[in-house]
C-alpha cells in the first residue's frame, strides 16, 4: 500500500469539507438570487370532487373537538389530522410548512397568509351554508382581499378579563386591573398576560378610553405617538407580570396552581378551568363579557392552503363546520358567537345567541378583532407602526 | 490457478471486480470513498444549514407577510447592536449559563470525586447509573415538574413554608435552578472520568510530603481535574445557552436569546438568524479556549 505517499487522510478529509461547503454556499446563494416572490398563487377550486380521504389542519385549541370531527369523518371520508397551534405566528409558520389544507386564521394571520401566497381563494358557491352566514361577517377586510374572498368565517369573540373570585374582590369592572400601574401592583407577580405583540393593541384599548388625548380610533393601527404609550403602558405592566402565556394549557395550570389570580385569556381556559371547579370568573354576561373599555377579539375565518393535497376533503369541512348544527356545537363548546345564522336554532341554550350578540352588529363595534398592523394603515399619511415594528416592541417590553 | 487466470483477464468483468481494481492502491480515493457519505451527510445538512441561517441574517423582509426580500443588508446586526433589549437578553443568557455551569462543577466535584476515588466498584456503578437515569427521562417532562414544583401552591413553597421563607417563584432564579438540575449529569460524567485518571499514587506522594488534604486538592487534584471541568463546561455552558423552553416555562418571561429568535423566526427571520449568531460566535470563542485548556483529551 502507498497510503504514506498519497496523502494525509485528514488533508483529504479537509478538502472533501472544504468542497461541499463552498458547493453549498453556492446552492445557498442560488436561493438569493432566484427569488419567488409569493409562492404559487392557486385558484380557486371550480368544481368539488371526490373526497381524498383525509385533511389536515391548523387550528385554534376547541376548534376541532371529536364531538364534531367524528360524524364529518363518518360522512365525507376524510380522516381529520389537526394541530393546535398557540399565536397566529405559530400558525403562519405551520402553513408555511405547506403540510396543511386548511387553517382557522385570526385576522392577524389572514392578510399575512394571503400576501405570502400560502392560502388560496375560496369558491364561496361550494360552501353552500355560506349563504346563510352573519352578513356583517363577509367581505370584511380580514377575509376578502380585492374583492375575492379567501375563506369562511367560523366565529368571533372578545378576548376575556379573568379572575380568581377568593383573590380578587371585589370583581373587576375595567382592564385597569391589570393595565393600571397602581391597581395591578396589588396583584404583583399574579398578573398573566398573553405572549403574542399583538398583545400591545390590548394595551391600545385600554388607551383609547383612558387618554382620549392621544386619539387612537383603530388599536391596530397606531401611529408613533399613540405606539409609544400603549408601549410604555406594557414596560410598567411587565414588573407585575407573573407569566407571559402562549399556551392555553399552560395558562390552564398556573391558574389550578395559584400563579395566577387575574389575566388576559380566552374562552378556552376559562371553561376548562370552570368544569375543573376552579374558582374563577370573567367579566359577566350583562356586560356581554367584555370590559368598559371595550375589548380585542377575533373575527376568525377558515382558509386553503394554497399547496392542498385534499382540496375536496377541506371544502368538505369548511362547509361542515358552518353548517348550523356543527357551529352551534362549536359556538357553545368555545363559547363564541357562531358565524353560522342558522346555527342559532340549534344550541342547547335556547338565548346562547342573545348571550353572546351574535346578530347585534353594534355590540361588535366595542371589540376589536385582531387584524395584522401595517404602515399603510389608511389615516392617509402611511405612519402606522407595522407587524415589524409590533414584534420588535414586544421583544422590548419583556426586556 | 489457469482457470482462475482466464477468469480475471476475461474482458467482462464484474462490476466489484473492477471497482476494486479501481481503488486498489490508491489510498486517496478509498478515504474520500469512506468519508464521502458521512461527511456529506454532516456538511449538507448540518452545516448547509448554518451556512443558510448565516446568509439569511444579511436579507431583509416584507413587512406584511414576513417573506425574506433577497437582497443585502446589513440592517439586522445594526438593530442588534443599537437596540439595548438585545444586548441585555444576550448578557442575560451568558451569564446564566456561566452561573449554571459554575453551581455544576460545585456540585459535581464532590459526587465525582466520590465516584472515583473512595466509592467501591458496585456502589460506583449504582452511582453512574444514577446519574444518568434522569437523562432517561424527557427533558420537558423534567421542565413541567420543575414547573409544578416551583408554583405558588407547590412542594417548594409549602416545604420552604415551614421556616417562613418564599420560594423564588418564576423567573431568572427559577430559570438558574432549573438548568443546573437539568444539565448537572453533563458535568459529573466528564469529570468522574477525568478524576479517575489520576493515579491514587500522585495522592499518596502529596501526602508523603506533608500536604494537607485541602492543599492536595487545590495544588494536585484541581489542576489535574480542570480540563475534565472544563470538558464538562463546554455541555453545561452550551445546552444553557441555546434552551429556550425552561425560560419560557419558569422564567415568568424572562426571555434568553432562544426566546427571542422563537417570536421573531415567523415574521422576521433575518433577524432571528442574525441573533442566532451570536451563540455561535459566544460558543466558537469558548471552544478555542476549552481547546487551549487541554478539554479536548477530556471530552
Amino acid at each position: 500500500m502507498s497510503g504514506k505517499s498519497s496523502g494525509n487522510p485528514a488533508r483529504v478529509a479537509w478538502s472533501i469539507v472544504a468542497s461541499l461547503v463552498a458547493f453549498m454556499m453556492l446552492f445557498a446563494a442560488g436561493c438569493g438570487s432566484s427569488s419567488n416572490n409569493g409562492g404559487s398563487t392557486a385558484g380557486e377550486l371550480k368544481k368539488l370532487g371526490k373526497g381524498e380521504g383525509q385533511v389536515n389542519l391548523v387550528e385554534w385549541p376547541g376548534y376541532v373537538e371529536p364531538q364534531w370531527v367524528k360524524p364529518f369523518e363518518k360522512q365525507t371520508g376524510c380522516k381529520v389530522n389537526n394541530k393546535d397551534a398557540g399565536t397566529s405566528d405559530e400558525m403562519i409558520q405551520l402553513m408555511r410548512t405547506g403540510q396543511y389544507d386548511g387553517v382557522s386564521a385570526s385576522g392577524n394571520a389572514t392578510a399575512r397568509l394571503v400576501d405570502g401566497g400560502d392560502v388560496a381563494p375560496v369558491n364561496v358557491d361550494l360552501v353552500p351554508n355560506y349563504k346563510t352566514i352573519f352578513p356583517d361577517l363577509k367581505n370584511q377586510p380580514y377575509n376578502t382581499f380585492d374583492g375575492v374572498h379567501y375563506g369562511i368565517p367560523h366565529g368571533r369573540g372578545a378576548n376575556l378579563l379573568m379572575w380568581n373570585v377568593n383573590d380578587v374582590k371585589p370583581a373587576p369592572k375595567s382592564w385597569s386591573i391589570i393595565l393600571d400601574p397602581k391597581e395591578a401592583a396589588k396583584y404583583k407577580g399574579k398578573i398573566s398576560v398573553y405572549d403574542d405583540p399583538i398583545y400591545i393593541a390590548d394595551a391600545a384599548v385600554y388607551l383609547k378610553a383612558h387618554d382620549p388625548s392621544l386619539g387612537i380610533d383603530n388599536p391596530y393601527e397606531l401611529n408613533d405617538k399613540q405606539f409609544s404609550a400603549a408601549v410604555n403602558l406594557l414596560k410598567e405592566q411587565k414588573p407585575n407580570v407573573g407569566e407571559y402565556w402562549s399556551s392555553a394549557t399552560k395558562q390552564i395550570s398556573s391558574f389550578s396552581n395559584g400563579n395566577d389570580q387575574v389575566a388576559a385569556t380566552w374562552q378556552y381556559q376559562y371553561f376548562a378551568l370552570k368544569a375543573d371547579n376552579q374558582p374563577v370568573a370573567v367579566t359577566p354576561e350583562s356586560q356581554g363579557f367584555v370590559p368598559s373599555e371595550g375589548a380585542t377579539g377575533w373575527s376568525d375565518t377558515w382558509m386553503i392552503s394554497s399547496k392542498a393535497k385534499h382540496p375536496n376533503c377541506m371544502y368538505k369541512w369548511m362547509d361542515w363546520i358552518v353548517s348550523p348544527k356543527v357551529n352551534a356545537q362549536v359556538a357553545e363548546f368555545f363559547g363564541e358567537a357562531p358565524a353560522q345564522s342558522k346555527a342559532c336554532n340549534f344550541t342547547s341554550d335556547k338565548n346562547f345567541c342573545d348571550k353572546y350578540h351574535a346578530g347585534v352588529p353594534a355590540f361588535w363595534k366595542r371589540v376589536y378583532y385582531w387584524q395584522t398592523p401595517v404602515a399603510d394603515c389608511g389615516n392617509g399619511s402611511s405612519d402606522c407602526k407595522d407587524y415589524n415594528d409590533w414584534v420588535n416592541a414586544w421583544t422590548d417590553i419583556k426586556g | 490457478m489457469e482457470a482462475a487466470d482466464a477468469l480475471a483477464s476475461a474482458p467482462k468483468r464484474s462490476v466489484g471486480r473492477r471497482l476494486a481494481d479501481l481503488f486498489h492502491g490508491r489510498s486517496r480515493l478509498q478515504v474520500a470513498a469512506l468519508l464521502a457519505g458521512p461527511l456529506g451527510w454532516m456538511v449538507i445538512i448540518y452545516l448547509g444549514s448554518l451556512a443558510i441561517l448565516l446568509v439569511a441574517a444579511f436579507w431583509g423582509v416584507d413587512p406584511l407577510s414576513g417573506e425574506l426580500t433577497k437582497s443585502l443588508t446589513t440592517d439586522n446586526f445594526k438593530t442588534l447592536w443599537n437596540d439595548s433589549v438585545y444586548r441585555d437578553v444576550a448578557w442575560r443568557t451568558i451569564r446564566t449559563a456561566a452561573l449554571v455551569t459554575l453551581t455544576d462543577a460545585v456540585l459535581a466535584f464532590p459526587i465525582a470525586f466520590y465516584m472515583a476515588k473512595v466509592a467501591s466498584r458496585r456502589t460506583t456503578a449504582v452511582l453512574v447509573v444514577a446519574v444518568l437515569m434522569p437523562l432517561w427521562s424527557f427533558y420537558l417532562v423534567k421542565v413541567y415538574a420543575w414547573d409544578i414544583m416551583l408554583s405558588a401552591n407547590g412542594i417548594v413553597n409549602s416545604v420552604l413554608g415551614h421556616i417562613g421563607v418564599n420560594g423564588p417563584g418564576f423567573g431568572i432564579t427559577a430559570v438558574w435552578l432549573v438548568e443546573s438540575y437539568l444539565w448537572l449529569p453533563f458535568m459529573i460524567l466528564p469529570l468522574y472520568a477525568g478524576l479517575e485518571r489520576i493515579p491514587n499514587s500522585m495522592i499518596s506522594a502529596s501526602e508523603d510530603l506533608g500536604a494537607g488534604p485541602f492543599t492536595t486538592f487545590r495544588r494536585v487534584i484541581l489542576p489535574l481535574a480542570f480540563p475534565a471541568v472544563v470538558a464538562g463546561s463546554i455541555f453545561t455552558f452550551s445546552l444553557t445557552l441555546g434552551d429556550f423552553i425552561t425560560p419560557q416555562l419558569v422564567g415568568g418571561g424572562t426571555q434568553f436569546i432562544g426566546n427571542v429568535i422563537f417570536s421573531n423566526i415567523t415574521n422576521n427571520q433575518p433577524l432571528a438568524s442574525a441573533f442566532a449568531m451570536v451563540p455561535i460566535a459566544v460558543m466558537i470563542v469558548y471552544l478555542l479556549i476549552a481547546r487551549r485548556l487541554g478539554a479536548f483529551e477530556h471530552l
